[in-house]
């Protein structure tokens, strides 16, 4: 079965590039859905189911821990599972993400394989 | 501060540009980049033409990181990272370029976090424009790490002082347009 995934970046250019990865990793791929913020994120999964969730941490309007309480607290959509993919590397963040309920986290700068071996994790 | 400590802060922090610029590069866009001598000045960057992207830290350390390259090599940069080419200096070279600045602070922010805790990290700004400068308000000291790669110059500038609790804002940094 195809994986629908929502990627959540206020950078085109790292949606882009998860984008690519996607594309290359070893996963059925289906539809990619993007967000530019958490805010935009949670409207589009009011009309569109996903998989994945992959999203940054740090972002204008709503950011990533945010959406992951908004996400985590839906039950709509709180079994999604969601992996963070962010410059923030201290152990307080990744903690945080942990404790909302994140089951991966990736820090920027990425390789392809940091990527597909999280998503080999939960696939 | 004596001048013997203040001199390892500098040499930590140059350290910290580089390692966090060079992984940045090998990892995104798979370049090798060749240092240039480090910096230390008054002075903000110099007028350029090009981009200047712009990012805030706050808490232990309060200031700005800076990350300027001609236009050609922006164009060339978003190029490889992207891998599609670009032509001008368009909206995704320029959020590649403030992408790029966000990973090089953002690693040397978490560097500076395992010495002294949390810090907090701006959204990138970026700028784009012929002979202008960027100024921060006061008279600190800029760290300017310079590279090479694909034929062209980048620097990776670096204004930070010792923050006090409850400073949660960085320093404004004020950008002037020159004629």
């Amino acid at each position: 079965m195809a994986l629908d995934v929502l990627i959540v970046d206020d950078s085109a250019a790292i949606r882009k590039i998860l984008h690519r990865v996607l594309v290359q990793a070893d996963v059925p791929l289906g539809r990619v859905v993007e967000a530019g913020d958490g805010a935009e994120a949670l409207a589009a999964l009011k009309n569109q189911k996903v998989g994945l969730i992959l999203s940054d941490i740090n972002m204008p309007n709503m950011d990533g821990l945010q959406l992951l309480s908004a996400v985590k607290a839906d039950v709509a959509v709180k079994d999604i599972p969601v992996i963070m993919v962010t410059t923030e590397g201290g152990s307080s963040k990744v903690m945080e993400a942990v404790n909302l309920g994140a089951v991966g986290y990736v820090r920027k700068p990425f390789t392809a394989e940091q990527i597909k071996e999280k998503l080999a994790g939960i696939i | 501060m004596e001048e013997r400590e203040r001199y390892m802060e500098q040499e930590q922090l140059v350290g910290m540009i580089r390692k966090s610029t060079h992984e940045v590069f090998e990892t995104m866009l798979g370049l090798t980049l060749d240092d240039g001598e480090a910096a230390i000045g008054q002075a903000a960057p110099a007028p350029i033409d090009g981009v200047v992207a712009i990012i805030g830290l706050a808490g232990c350390w309060v200031g700005t990181g800076t990350f300027s390259v001609t236009a050609e090599g922006a164009r060339k940069i978003a190029s490889q990272m992207l891998m599609q080419e670009y032509t001008a200096v368009d909206e995704e070279v320029l959020d590649a370029l403030g992408e790029i600045t966000n990973m090089i602070v953002g690693n040397v922010k978490t560097a500076l976090e395992e010495q002294c805790g949390a810090m907090g990290l701006s959204i990138p700004t970026v700028i784009y424009g012929r002979n202008f400068t960027t100024r921060s308000v006061g008279r600190n000291e800029w760290i300017v790490v310079p590279f090479h790669c694909l034929g062209t110059k980048v620097e990776v500038h670096l204004c930070l002082i010792q923050g006090h609790e409850n400073q949660h804002m960085a320093r404004q940094t004020a950008i002037l347009t020159m004629q």
